[in-house]
């Protein structure tokens, strides 16, 4: 056995900067992931015909808020899950579910009581099953690169957090298609299609993050 | 770890990335006796994992991945949950050794017989190795080469000749005992 000295003397010898910084890393990650996404999406589905009155719609904008703000805290999370010894705050990922939970509360008391359940089921559920992971999937895989660069101390739940953070990439995408605007929609659907993404990236975590 | 360690922990460290070999080396020493103390807690008395292992698996993991501690963050407990990470590991490695164990023990019976070091035993003892580490072993213990010509050999960089030596000769004396 190498004793540790000798260990300590070659690795002494190759002092100097790192290979890579973390941030120029994740900023390079950033694109891809958005740049594919952006890609799969314009090839699969590309935005709803009538985007332009769209966007006049408070419900069809507060969408974007709602992945958008995942996407972002989520990402902030996702950084620090490579850092060892680095607080997570995690408690930045209850920051879109609360925003729904307020569109939810605001959506049940516009809304008569005899529609809300159409309107939660929407006409677009299984194509937002279907394409919500197929755009997140090279973000995802862009992500759990990044974190394969870090240093993730808990394999399983950083590439889990890599598939939240693919799941508000691709839902920001895929809102721009879909004419199921609600939040009671939103609330469903989303959650089931991001979580797929989560699985997969937790199962991606375990495999390819041991370091 | 006063305060006191740990700033000046945090600020050989800065030297060290900007090519300060020598304070590199009195960090990696400090570094090293708080791994030591992290491992020895974390491991308990009677532990068959041998906590110097973890310390050199430690060292090896902070220097390549020495761009995910922040330079403006405190450097210990960067060094801790590494370390804690690594007791992790090995436990993890060990579980998974329990198969392995069998087919040894029939090596061991075989071997009984004749205890020079034949080359089918170099062969075996290489056998376990990943094909980079196998390239590196032979090259420097075997056909004696220095660790500069086979980096420049191999197109490896020569901090990647030694991690791989280390982890390859690391590898082969924990399957055949001490060389």
């Amino acid at each position: 056995m190498m004793k540790t000295d000798a260990l300590i003397n070659s690795l002494a010898e190759d002092a100097g900067p790192a290979r890579y910084s973390m941030q120029g890393l994740w900023m390079l990650v950033c694109c891809g992931a958005v740049l594919t996404a952006a890609a799969v999406f314009l090839v699969a589905l590309g935005p709803r015909p009538d985007l332009g009155l769209a966007v006049q719609s408070l419900r069809f904008d507060a969408k974007f808020v709602f992945t958008g703000v995942l996407a972002v805290s989520g990402f902030a999370v996702l950084r620090r899950m490579a850092l060892p010894g680095a607080g997570k705050r995690g408690w930045l990922l209850l920051l879109a579910p609360l925003l729904v939970a307020i569109g939810v509360l605001l959506e049940l008391a516009v809304l008569p009581s005899d529609i809300w359940l159409t309107t939660a089921k929407g006409s677009n559920g299984w194509i937002c099953m279907t394409f919500i992971p197929l755009i997140g999937i090279a973000p995802l895989l862009a992500f759990i690169g990044g974190l394969r660069h870090g240093a993730p101390t808990r394999p399983t739940l950083a590439g889990a957090v890599a598939g939240l953070v693919a799941g508000g990439v691709a839902a920001t995408f895929y809102a721009a298609h879909c004419t199921d605007d609600s939040p009671l929609f939103v609330a469903f659907w989303y959650p089931l299609a991001i979580g797929l993404l989560v699985i997969a990236g937790g199962a991606l975590g375990r495999l390819l993050l041991r370091w | 770890m006063t305060l006191l360690h740990e700033d000046r922990m945090a600020g050989l460290l800065r030297a060290a990335l900007g090519g300060d070999a020598v304070a590199y080396e009195s960090f990696l020493r400090d570094a090293a006796a708080l791994v030591r103390s992290v491992a020895r807690n974390k491991l308990g008395p009677n532990s068959p994992i041998d906590a110097e292992d973890i310390v050199q698996e430690t060292l090896l993991a902070i220097h390549l991945k020495r761009h995910t501690w922040r330079t403006d963050a405190p450097v210990a407990p960067w060094i801790s949950t590494i370390a804690r990470h690594k007791v992790i590991d090995a436990f993890r490695k060990r579980g998974r050794r329990v198969e392995v164990d069998i087919a040894e023990f029939t090596e061991v019976l075989q071997a009984e017989e004749d205890e020079s070091a034949h080359p089918a035993d170099v062969a075996k003892a290489l056998a376990g190795l990943t094909e980079v580490q196998r390239n590196v072993v032979s090259a420097i213990s075997i056909d004696g080469h220095s660790i500069s010509e086979t980096s420049e050999r191999l197109g490896m960089k020569q901090t990647a000749v030694r991690v791989a030596l280390h982890r390859g000769l690391a590898a082969i004396s924990k399957r055949f005992g001490k060389p």
